[in-house]
């Protein structure tokens, strides 16, 4: 990177917080995706958005690189850099700005970690419900453009759901404020919606008004085993269709039970197919009818066993399974590659026999475990970066998967996002007109390709694999 | 020296271990570093393990900055239990290590007080109990106080002043206590260098509590430091031979358990099978070793403490006293509850749990000798959450968390309100009165 961008950008936000050691740069190389790594030429902390507005600024004149970050947990490498450029953090920025228990938001700085908000509001009698695995670590900001999910989604939705008003630095360093704290407000296009998910390819956002709800105070878990996939998918579609919308409803195959098995040694029994976790928040004599109605509804459906947990201490227990699915699976083998095919729920079962088959016709190791409640699965590759043969026909393996879920009328991605893995697929989904409208919107926003280039749209899309009808 | 750094690196460190970690993050929000530094990713585990790949792989040159990154970590291991991938930390970082000191040329500063402490001090006992009788000397006869008058710390770093102030008194013969249970138990005492000069009394009194309890035990001649040291500190080979002898010392079907005082060493005691794994000699003897490792609050609560303290009436006096975990302890032996049960139980205690109080300190072994700025920092945030809670006691299971939570202390000028202990003394002194024989 030039001298003068370099000194123009130090002026700005200040030496202390600019950072552009070899150790640094390549510790912002890479995020939680398997396989991406490059280094960026600088990587700054700015205090406000006034000194991101001038960075922009500076980027847009020299047509440098930017990658907002929060705390690299992404799973698809949208915070990769692609060509170097400049990695902005929000350490500096992580403030709750305003807190308004009487229209129930809360305005914060994008930095603040996910769960620390949650902390905060609960503190207060107040839920946020977004509540993506990495919330401990996750800042908001990541959440908002990377739209994040979570266990909670079914019931509470996802975070663009919460999402009511945004501060956001364009690239050419003018600042837009969008929506606020009302509840009605439709003036003019919904400019919230499109920043949230954009993966930090429009604009910095740099400030978040979210919307606030009261907090349930009542939760009863329960956990289900049965000896067919199809059971369990009849369950799931049942409990919905009897109008119970339960705030979890968590799905294990039998790989990912193998596997925590052998990894905690819980007495699960390994010859089952599937487990569900099943739990309700709200008022206690709904909670207990709403729960005692889903076990019922497993049984009826063939549940070999299922069991209602006594209090919070015996709800842990038998969540642990569920909770531990990740670290069990990855214990396995080196590399791990976490996906979100999604489906509606309705083809859960389909879609699960549908990655089954996959990873045989393929011979690759696929263990799934997800929100079964919200079609959201997890397949989860358990792999070995160095073995190129495999990795190949992992790839292709994940291609098939992606186009099994939109054969079902799925997602490429229902929670992680784009980004730079898997924008040679976003096509696949969204089609070449959904694909030229958006890049007419990035080039109205970004007209000089400085934020976030290489996430989202791929210079070419993957030919698409054609499937038999299922084989 | 690139390509040399490179090779050693491909040597030392296993690159299994490093492609156990899968980036997701998770270790970040347990890691003091991180912490301490505005959140740099290059002061994480996560950071530092993308280091060591990216030295090993010739992706980065090793340079300052890379040095700096592992130098800066305390090895306090509380990444570990927050892993979901159950990455090996503590090997990974000490390989590392190993790495480095087998290229790199030390640097003055730390090549003196390297040499000192590891050719010196740490490599035979006898010289520990020689700088301990000069110390013993030295504060026998009053000079600790002239000493300190005159200044001749001056010529010290500041660091160590701070260290020097809060160095215990010499030790004084104990009462033993008279014996309440009948544990049917034969242990063998992993006395530990600096537990066993500088805390004898300690020593003396985890004898006596144990004998309390009616547990035999046995203390081997010719103990050697357990090398956890040099382990920490990339000097592993150097310590090898520490290792050796203490498994074959220790290898006898005498005893059910090798009891230690010391968060430090009781971790890397456990660790024994790890480093002798591929030495076919040892392998057997080692695992047998680690398996017998025990800590101290761990083997007091087998062999009946709590049911004997139940017996106790309680005080009409309570001293709010908390306990500092050690993270050796805590990150690797997983030993956290014991302690606190312990405490809870006394007669004269009422027990207040520390907010946070299981991160490092950041004493790590000596590295608040070598990196005093950091550990000073970390040190500062560890008394703030103590001053909030105000207790009368703290509690620790290691004597550098003992040393470092003194000198915290001290710094802060709290003498006069609050004092820490090794919970083996406070145990002893809490119950001495009921089970002193007469």
């Amino acid at each position: 990177m030039n001298k003068t961008v370099i000194e123009k950008i130090t002026h700005i936000v200040g030496e202390k917080y600019v950072k552009s050691s070899t150790a640094q740069l390549l510790a912002y190389s890479y995020d939680a995706t398997a396989n991406f790594q490059r280094l960026p030429d600088l990587v700054i902390s700015p205090g406000n958005a006034e000194e991101i507005a001038e960075v922009l600024k500076v980027c847009s004149e020299y047509k440098i690189s930017i990658i907002p970050r929060g705390s690299g947990t992404n799973l698809a490498a949208g915070t990769v850099p692609y060509e170097g450029g400049i990695v902005i953090l929000f350490n500096r920025m992580d403030q709750i700005l305003n807190f308004d228990k009487e229209n129930l938001t809360i305005t914060v700085q994008p930095g603040i970690i996910s769960e620390n908000l949650c902390t905060f509001v609960e503190s207060h009698g107040l839920f946020y419900p977004p509540d993506p695995s990495s919330m401990r670590i996750s800042t908001i900001g990541g959440n908002v453009s990377e739209n994040s999910g979570g266990l909670r989604g079914l019931k509470y939705g996802v975070t663009k759901d919460y999402v009511k008003g945004l501060q956001v630095v364009l690239p050419n360093g003018d600042i837009l404020e969008t929506g606020g704290k009302l509840a009605k407000d439709v003036a003019g296009y919904d400019l919230t919606s499109l920043f949230v998910g954009a993966e930090g390819t429009l604009g910095v956002v740099t400030a978040i008004t979210l919307k606030l709800i009261p907090l349930p105070q009542y939760k009863m878990t329960s956990i289900a085993y049965f000896e067919s996939l199809e059971d369990a998918a009849r369950t799931v579609s049942s409990i919905i269709a009897n109008k119970i919308i339960p705030v979890t409803l968590e799905f294990l195959d039998k790989k990912t039970i193998i596997a925590v098995e052998q990894y905690m040694r819980i007495g699960l029994s390994t010859d089952v197919e599937a487990m569900l976790l099943l739990e309700q928040d709200g008022e206690m004599y709904q909670v207990e009818q709403d729960v005692n109605e889903m076990v019922r509804i497993a049984k009826d459906n063939g549940a070999l066993f299922t069991q209602i947990a006594k209090d919070a201490q015996e709800a842990e227990q038998i969540k642990i399974a569920r909770r531990v699915a990740l670290s069990a699976l990855a214990k396995l083998k080196p590399t791990v590659i976490l996906e979100d095919a999604t489906v509606p729920r309705s083809e859960l079962a389909k879609m699960v026999m549908s990655i089954n088959d996959i990873s045989e016709k393929y011979m690759v190791n696929i263990a799934t475990f997800g929100h079964a409640g919200d079609g959201n699965l997890h397949p989860t590759c358990l792999t070995d970066l160095r073995d190129e043969d495999e990795m190949q026909r992992v790839e292709a393996a994940f291609e098939e998967i992606f186009e099994a879920a939109l054969t079902l009328g799925g997602t490429i991605t229902g929670e992680h996002g784009v980004g730079e893995m898997k924008a040679p697929y976003l096509e696949w989904k969204i089609g070449p007109v959904g694909i030229t409208v958006m890049k007419n919107i990035k080039q109205a926003f970004d007209p000089n390709n400085i934020m976030n280039p290489g996430k989202v749209f791929a210079k070419e899309t993957k030919k698409r694999v054609v499937v038999d009808g299922g084989n | 020296m690139q390509q040399q750094m490179q090779q050693s690196f491909e040597t030392n460190v296993d690159e299994n271990l490093l492609l156990d970690c899968m980036r997701c993050g998770f270790c970040l929000p347990s890691c003091p570093t991180y912490l301490h530094t505005e959140q740099d990713e290059a002061q994480s585990p996560r950071g530092r393990i993308a280091l060591m790949k990216a030295v090993r792989d010739g992706i980065v040159p090793f340079d300052a900055s890379v040095e700096k990154s592992f130098d800066l970590c305390l090895g306090c291991r509380a990444c570990e239990p927050a892993c979901p991938a159950g990455v090996q930390y503590g090997a990974l970082i000490e390989q590392t290590r190993e790495a480095v000191q087998e290229v790199k040329h030390s640097s003055f500063l730390e090549k003196t007080t390297r040499t000192i402490v590891f050719n010196n001090l740490f490599v035979k006992q006898k010289n520990m109990e020689h700088a301990v009788s000069l110390l013993h000397f030295y504060q026998k006869t009053g000079m600790q106080k002239a000493v300190r008058k005159i200044g001749f710390l001056n010529l010290f770093p500041k660091h160590l002043k701070t260290m020097e102030a809060s160095l215990p008194p010499v030790a004084k013969k104990i009462q033993p206590l008279k014996q309440v249970k009948t544990a049917a138990m034969k242990v063998a005492f992993f006395t530990g260098c600096l537990m066993d000069t500088l805390y004898k009394e300690t020593n003396d009194k985890t004898v006596s509590l144990l004998q309390m309890l009616g547990v035999d035990v046995i203390i081997p001649d010719n103990q050697n430091c357990c090398g956890a040291l040099h382990g920490h500190s990339g000097e592993l080979k150097r310590g090898k031979q520490n290792l050796i002898l203490n498994v074959e010392l220790f290898d006898s079907d005498d005893y059910t358990y090798i009891v230690n005082n010391a968060g430090g060493c009781g971790a890397f005691l456990k660790e024994y099978e790890k480093h002798l794994h591929s030495d076919e000699r040892y392998r057997e003897k080692a695992i047998r070793f680690s398996k017998k490792t025990i800590d101290i609050s761990s083997l007091l609560v087998k062999a009946g403490l709590l049911d004997y303290l139940a017996t106790l009436p309680q005080q009409a006096n309570q001293t709010l006293v908390t306990y500092q975990d050690s993270c050796h302890l805590r990150n690797v032996n997983k030993v956290f509850n014991e302690p606190r049960m312990i405490l809870q139980a006394l007669p004269n205690v009422h027990f207040k749990e520390l907010q946070n109080a299981h991160t490092c300190c950041g004493s790590a072994g000596i590295y608040n000798l070598l990196q005093p700025a950091l550990a000073g920092d970390i040190l500062d945030a560890k008394m703030a959450t103590i001053k909030a809670l105000q207790p009368t006691v703290i509690v620790t299971a290691n004597p550098g968390c003992l040393l470092q939570i003194q000198a915290g202390i001290h710094k802060a000028k709290l003498e006069v309100s609050m004092r820490a202990t090794h919970i083996v003394d406070f145990i002893y002194n809490s119950i001495a009165k009921y089970s002193k024989i007469s």
